[in-house]
């Protein structure tokens, strides 16, 4: 985990996305416990309180769930959750982004897709 | 809940043309970790020692749980602090000060400290006076964490440690505060090391409390915001700006406040402003 400090993000939102982002790639497996509020406000020096915070956020979500005097575990279908999600929020945060720089750069939908298409037939190539 | 009041305190010493302390006021809730910052000579020491009774205000008072703090027995074995001058004899060695601190509370916490002192590696039969300054302060952040009061005040708590021992005191601060949560207050000057470890930050200056806020509430209105000049004018105004920095015609604008309500130029880059910078920037300038 790593948290970048002068991010505009509270740190208790960091605190979520990186456990969130820990899920998605299957470092924190479902149904497995993940560290204590204890743990990751020691290792990275951060008030357990906000820690708490952020781990609240991803029990919210249903991606964590606390089982009393245990800890805190990796709800079974958490990573399904996070990837529905993450294609929900794909047009806002690439789609739109890619747009945005494209009209800066002076490149046509056109440029834009071809492109695209580069891009995936050297990923084809690749593979 | 256990509650310190400090009500209107002011310090002045004979000589000095101006008070020290004018016109404090602010309160200190259970089970919160507080940062006090301000200047050399700002008074946070003075402050503190006033809080835990070692030293009488000129006016003003300090309530626990609605209590004078002054010789109240009751109040002041719930406030601990640990401060530069010394409090143990100098002679004896660090195993004797230790039983004598074990002997005065009750539920002090002896396998804490046998925890800090292997981790911090002391010497406990060497004599205190024997010990470098870094190891000194390491014997009063031991007795520290290891007192069972509702409120412990830590005077520059990391003064002549190396970065080993400041990681080793933020975690077991950490640690313990987790196990067995209570208040701390902690000045120091080192405000990037515990600036994510503190709930709360209370700024004084020119004698009184100029800055007093959740971390959440300081942080999440203090930014930098950089860019083209004239993108980063459009978009900053209006907002009460701290200081601002220009190379050429790449500006930086570093404000406590919101963020401005509209949307942010392309060109422009937003920056939390930390904490440390932030204090710097309003000691300064001396403008809030």
């Amino acid at each position: 985990m790593q948290f970048d400090f002068n991010s505009p993000e509270p740190i208790f939102i960091q605190v979520a996305t990186q456990l969130e982002d820990a899920i998605f790639t299957g470092a924190f497996q479902e149904g497995a416990q993940v560290p204590s509020t204890t743990e990751i406000s020691k290792q990275f020096k951060i008030n357990p309180a906000t820690v708490l915070k952020g781990m609240n956020m991803l029990v919210d979500n249903d991606l964590l769930e606390k089982r009393r005097g245990r800890g805190t575990f990796v709800k079974q279908g958490a990573q399904e959750i996070i990837i529905k999600r993450r294609q929900e929020h794909f047009y806002n945060d690439y789609i739109l982004n890619l747009i945005n720089e494209s009209k800066k750069l002076h490149l046509s939908e056109d440029d834009i897709l071809t492109l695209v298409k580069r891009g995936y037939d050297n990923e084809q190539d690749r593979s | 809940m256990s509650k310190i009041e400090v009500k209107h305190l002011a310090k002045r010493f004979k000589f000095a043309n101006k008070p020290l302390l004018n016109e404090v006021n602010f309160n200190l809730e259970e089970n919160e970790i507080y940062g006090l910052f301000g200047e050399n000579g700002a008074g946070k020491s003075t402050l503190m020692s006033m809080i835990a009774d070692y030293n009488r205000p000129s006016a003003g008072q300090v309530l626990f749980d609605g209590q004078e703090v002054h010789e109240n027995d009751e109040a002041l074995s719930e406030i601990y602090f640990m401060n530069q001058d010394d409090m143990y004899t100098k002679k004896d060695k660090v195993s004797q000060i230790f039983s004598f601190v074990e002997s005065m509370y009750q539920d002090y916490d002896v396998d804490l400290q046998a925890k800090l002192v292997k981790e911090f590696k002391l010497d406990i039969n060497q004599k205190l006076n024997k010990l470098s300054t870094g190891y000194q302060s390491i014997v009063k952040i031991i007795i520290s964490l290891c007192v069972p009061c509702k409120f412990i005040l830590l005077d520059e708590p990391t003064l002549g440690l190396d970065a080993r021992n400041r990681e080793i005191f933020q975690s077991n601060l950490i640690e313990t505060y987790s196990e067995n949560p209570r208040t701390f207050v902690i000045s120091t000057h080192i405000i990037d090391e515990i600036d994510r470890i503190i709930s709360h930050v209370l700024l004084l200056q020119y004698g009184i409390i100029k800055m007093n806020g959740s971390i959440d509430e300081v942080s999440s209105k203090s930014y930098s915001v950089s860019g083209p000049a004239e993108d980063v004018n459009s978009y900053v105004d209006g907002v009460k700006v701290l200081d601002e920095e220009q190379l050429g015609r790449y500006k930086t604008v570093h404000f406590m406040d919101q963020l401005p309500d509209r949307e942010v130029p392309a060109s422009v880059d937003i920056e939390k402003m930390k904490l440390q910078k932030l204090l710097v920037y309003i000691m300064d300038r001396g403008k809030l």
